[in-house]
């Protein structure tokens, strides 16, 4: 969350201040991971991480919103993510992304984003209860974007925790709810400078402006629920369906931000996302709609999409395994 | 970015070695979730990649958690995807499927399912 005070110097007459909100609710510029946890198959979600580290490429993530800044600016964004494993439960992720703005009246302006990079660890698996954990730390490189698409130039650290459910393991007597399972995180964004000051010279009257952009923490929260038909076939129920909609997992993912101090606290921003994802051999496609849940966030649905690869069913010879140590 | 993407495409076109993925279960006879009228003489389970047999397993159980089948899982000899588990005759009950297969590029994967038999 970003939040500009532009105002004169003590000499001016009067001082000015300017106030928006930038939503940071955009695209995802880390990789989301599939994985196993158990029987249970998990997809790549699209907006909010899960806890599996595996080999993988993102190419490429669309998405599209029009936030509020500015009276009004459609955020376009298109993005490459990969993640590489390490060892069996760690890896490593890097994500770039190519971003326009559009405000309303104004000439739109395209540039890169910050690099991104992040590091997972899974640290528990339960294979009979379907459900796994772990800890990441994400960075993303101040000063490595275009500062015309605002690509900050500090650095932000991004510690998180994230957990993966599947209900296999419930009762048979309500087996039909056995293909549902959760995932998601709760992480904080750290930016590593509390704020940014920018004085530009206002060529109409003279005078100075200073623009003082706020940077808070923020919690980064979000979870997937998602219905595997998947799993309902496998495990649950042969219904007769065919492919290709015996692959497919329909979710609802819901991706939130909450500053925590710098003037911002509790203004939190998110959006609701109904989709659809199909799952394949050697990739997925995946497709939501971004439904803000206020006016802070937006007023019109967006979109994202995405063509995930699995590195490790494409090349598991090579590229898709871990560095060191075997498959799980 | 440029490099990476570069990178990779130079490995996708470079590695002409396209083996399997994981495998999951396609189909079962009898069905997932089924109720079938007589004893099956075996079940057979269908997956979508290629097995490999020595360190697969298909195992059916009854309800009170004894192995029923003839412990003779194997390939089908024409889809290598196939494989087959005998069974005695059984009496009706509800019976679980346990399955553990390795596909031939080694990735493991696993499940269960359940069918029953009424007379």
């Amino acid at each position: 969350m970003k939040q500009n005070f532009s105002f004169k110097p003590l000499e001016s007459a009067a001082v000015k201040i300017v106030t928006f909100a930038a939503v940071l609710f955009v695209v995802p510029t880390t990789v989301w991971a599939h994985g196993f946890a158990g029987s249970r198959f998990f997809p790549a979600t699209l907006t909010t991480d899960d806890p599996f580290v595996n080999d993988e490429l993102s190419l490429p993530t669309v998405s599209g919103i029009v936030t509020p800044d500015e009276g009004g600016t459609r955020d376009t964004e298109v993005a490459v993510d990969i993640a590489k494993r390490i060892t069996p439960n760690f890896g490593i992720e890097l994500g770039e992304s190519v971003i326009n703005f559009k405000p309303s009246n104004e000439s739109s302006q395209t540039g890169f984003g910050n690099l991104e990079l992040a590091a997972k660890y899974e640290f528990f698996e339960s294979d009979e209860h379907e459900t796994i954990l772990s800890l990441g730390a994400g960075v993303e490189i101040g000063g490595t974007g275009n500062k015309r698409v605002d690509a900050d130039s500090f650095t932000t650290w991004e510690p998180g925790f994230f957990f993966g459910k599947g209900f296999g393991d419930l009762p048979e007597t309500v087996s039909f709810l056995k293909p549902l399972a959760v995932t998601g995180l709760v992480g904080v964004a750290i930016p590593t400078s509390a704020s940014t000051r920018t004085v530009t010279l206002n060529e109409t009257t003279g005078e100075r402006d200073i623009d003082i952009e706020r940077h808070p923490n923020v919690l980064e929260w979000g979870f997937a629920v998602e219905y595997s038909i998947i799993y309902l076939q496998e495990h649950v129920k042969d219904t007769g369906l065919q492919a290709p909609f015996d692959r497919l997992i329909p979710l609802v993912e819901f991706a939130f931000e909450t500053p925590l101090n710098r003037g911002e606290e509790g203004q939190t921003t998110g959006a609701i996302n109904p989709g659809l994802i199909w799952s394949g051999k050697y990739f997925q496609v995946g497709a939501e709609a971004m439904i803000p849940v206020n006016s802070r966030t937006g007023n019109d649905v967006g979109f994202i999409a995405q063509l995930h690869f699995y590195l490790d069913d494409l090349f598991p010879h090579s590229l898709g395994r871990p560095l060191f140590g075997a498959e799980k | 970015m440029k490099h990476i993407v570069l990178g990779f495409l130079l490995i996708m076109t470079g590695d002409s070695v396209r083996v399997e993925a994981h495998a999951f279960l396609q189909r079962a006879e009898p069905a997932v979730g089924s109720t079938v009228q007589a004893s099956p003489s075996e079940v057979r389970v269908l997956f979508t990649e290629k097995i490999e047999p020595a360190m697969s397993t298909v195992q059916v159980f009854d309800a009170s958690g004894k192995e029923v089948d003839k412990h003779d899982v194997h390939l089908d000899r024409s889809n290598h995807a196939l494989l087959h588990v005998s069974l005695p005759p059984l009496e009706a009950g509800s019976y679980k499927v346990v399955w553990r297969v390795v596909s031939v590029d080694t990735h493991v994967t696993n499940g269960s399912f359940n069918f029953r038999v009424v007379r």
